[in-house]
């Protein structure tokens, strides 16, 4: 393995359930990452700041209540804002399956609905972070 | 049927009397070919270790149930957690539900409503009548009751950090539709601890929280008898991750603190713990999600007559609603779902449950439409009708599986709360993010457990297969969040401005003190004051809390 990324794991949003992002930030740490986690509802620009502050490579969102089409893609422009539109954005939650086009056209890198094995996830930011 | 002279004692009084007053639903409960179906089977010896630890139903420790003859007299309610959109849109959602026999309201606000924020705030983009009804004035809440007649209906309103303001909405719009405040019936849920470590909806930190809890319980200890005052609940807990003994014992300390809480402030203990109501989840687990009610309820009694002092029998009943675990419900193959709901209702009901909302297949995927609620609902109804669990009590009773494992989760859910209490009480283990680990731990070994397939999960890690069709799912229009902030923003013009800010001020001034805050919400309320702006005010005076991040 080369030297590992850090990863900002982030709950934009008034979302509280972060059972999911919580056991995928764990997985990272143990997959070799460097791994920040937000907390709950924080707003997208919030989470931009601290993935520039923390020098990240890749940002992987979550939201499981409907509010997804929202606040991905204003995490994407508040990091273009920021200048580091080079930042990787991934999400995952309850997403419709029709969702997950929009978001990729919007920017988002990855998208992971529910049933997801940790293993696929820790492969896509990997995938990502690799291309950095 | 017995001899024993405890029995005879039971029978004579607590069940001759619960006979007399609520008779049971039919004259006979029989199987098919007339046999009938006997009311309470009992062991043969009855010993000192059976009236310990199981007694009668209806009786101190009430392992068996909180009623003498429970689903023969009267069935759980049905109570199906619903809500979305604007509040004209849920109105009609409840009046389907209620046409289609449910028998209380269960109101989902959405994210904004829960944290006190309206829903022209910045937090809120996005975010408005998706989980569920957007609330921002008793306008709203006028619209949402519409045409339902709050005499009848009993309501449980899933609201904890301003549970307070959304009460004083419904006492005001039950007033407006000529009820009186003590016929109102329904539950709040209130319980703002468990927000800290799983559910996410807190505003102020935990000490202020626990004050507007107390005064909630001595308003409605005096203005609203029927009303259960806070619906202390495991349910997030468990959804969060934790493990069936986590549930239990991290609920019950919840539980303990806000009676704690309440006897410093001078409440007197008979009058509100009878108001308290817990809610639990029912997972997948069978016998052990059936042990897990049994035991709750027998260490609630135990905490409230041994611990407490409580002397009056309904101060030591562990009264419960039940959800199906939305956590188990998958994205695959959702009819699965289905199958999952109904066992975990079943044991629900096996467990003693007082009132259930069963998931509906889809809500893995987004919120239910109206067909997969209906069929959540026929779930209930074909166990109640047609399974037969409901014509006798607690027939998994005497088991020696079902009893050993409600003799170990009493076990380890009460060295939880000792290891709680050594650590200085609820609010300073959350502080320390002692009781976040603990639920942490668990969520992580549960997924690690399916990703080895040690555990396996229909559908996901095994039995797979390729889908092609998706069913229909339920979509939120994005209008809704504009027309909701036009709707409020009208309002904001229309009315008594002065007296909106008069409200507030009084609210202001007496938050620094130790009065009652209810009536000056309820003042607050009744001038169309917004629930963002009255948080506002708790806001400026409590602060607010941010999770430890």
């Amino acid at each position: 393995m080369t030297t590992k990324h850090r990863i900002l794991i982030g709950k934009p949003g008034l979302d509280g359930h972060d059972r999911g992002a919580k056991v995928i930030a764990r997985a990272l740490r143990d997959a070799g990452y460097e791994v920040v986690y937000t907390g709950i509802r924080r707003s997208p620009a919030e989470i931009a700041a601290a993935a520039i502050q923390e020098d990240v490579a890749a940002v992987g969102l979550s939201s499981l209540s409907g509010a997804h089409l929202r606040l991905f893609p204003a995490v994407v422009e508040e990091l273009r804002h920021g200048g580091a539109a080079d930042i990787a954005v991934l999400g995952g939650g309850v997403i419709p399956e029709d969702d997950v086009a929009v978001l990729l056209a919007a920017g988002i890198k990855a998208v992971f609905t529910p049933g997801t094995s940790l293993e696929e996830v820790v492969q896509a930011f990997a995938a990502v972070c690799d291309e950095q | 049927m017995s001899n024993h002279p405890a029995y005879t004692k039971w029978a004579d009084n607590q069940l001759a009397k619960s006979l007399q007053r609520f008779p049971e639903r039919r004259a006979r409960f029989i199987h098919h070919g007339n046999t009938e179906v006997p009311r309470l089977a009992v062991p043969a010896d009855i010993d000192q270790n059976y009236l310990d630890q199981l007694g009668f139903p209806g009786q101190y420790p009430y392992t068996r149930g909180v009623q003498p003859t429970m689903y023969r007299g009267r069935l759980w309610t049905m109570r199906q957690y619903a809500g979305f959109s604007t509040a004209a849109e849920s109105n009609k959602r409840y009046r389907y539900l209620l046409d289609h026999g449910t028998t209380g309201l269960s109101v989902a606000f959405d994210l904004p409503t829960q944290i006190g924020y309206d829903s022209d705030h910045d937090m809120a983009l996005g975010e408005v009548g998706k989980v569920g009804v957007a609330i921002d004035t008793l306008a709203d809440m006028e619209t949402l009751f519409s045409k339902i007649p709050l005499g009848k209906v009993s309501t449980s309103m899933t609201i904890n950090s301003p549970a307070m303001v959304l009460l004083a909405m419904y006492v005001v719009v039950a007033e407006k539709q000529g009820v009186a405040m003590a016929d109102i019936k329904g539950t709040i849920q209130n319980d703002v601890l468990k927000e800290y470590v799983a559910r996410g909806t807190y505003i102020f930190p935990p000490r202020p929280s626990l004050r507007l809890i107390t005064d909630i319980f001595q308003w409605c200890g005096s203005n609203t008898p029927a009303f259960n005052t806070i619906s202390i609940s495991g349910y997030h807990i468990r959804e969060a991750g934790s493990t069936a003994v986590q549930e239990v014992g991290l609920t019950l300390a919840n539980a303990i603190t806000y009676v704690q809480t309440a006897l410093d402030a001078g409440l007197e203990l008979d009058v509100f713990a009878r108001r308290l109501a817990f809610f639990f989840n029912a997972s997948s687990d069978l016998f052990e999600e059936v042990a897990k009610f049994r035991a709750a309820r027998r260490m609630w009694a135990r905490i409230m007559k041994e611990r407490f002092g409580a002397t009056n029998p309904s101060s030591w009943m562990l009264r419960f609603h039940t959800q199906t675990a939305g956590n188990t419900l998958t994205a695959q193959q959702v009819d699965n779902n289905i199958v999952r709901v109904t066992l975990q209702a079943l044991s629900a009901v096996l467990g003693g449950t007082q009132s259930l909302h069963t998931n509906s297949r889809d809500e893995a995927l987004s919120l239910p439409t109206e067909e997969s609620v209906r069929t959540a609902l026929r779930t209930q109804q074909v166990i109640a009708h047609e399974s037969g669990v409901a014509n006798t009590v607690d027939p998994l009773a005497g088991s020696y599986f079902v009893e050993q494992l409600t003799d170990r989760i009493e076990l380890e859910a009460t060295d939880l709360i000792g290891r709680i209490e050594d650590g200085g009480g609820v609010v300073a283990c959350i502080e320390d993010g002692f009781i976040q680990r603990q639920i942490e731990n668990s969520a992580y070994d549960y997924q690690r457990e399916i990703e080895e397939q040690e555990r396996i999960i229909v559908g996901v890690n095994d039995f797979v297969v390729d889908e092609e069709s998706k069913p229909p799912l339920l979509r939120v229009a994005p209008e809704v969040e504009d027309e909701q902030v036009a709707r409020l923003t009208t309002l904001k013009h229309e009315r008594d401005n002065a007296d909106v800010a008069a409200s507030l001020d009084r609210l202001a001034d007496k938050a620094r003190t130790d009065t009652n805050l209810m009536p000056l919400v309820i003042a607050c309320v009744r001038a169309y004051a917004s629930l963002g702006e009255i948080c506002d005010v708790l806001r400026g005076e409590f602060g607010e809390y941010r999770d430890r991040q």
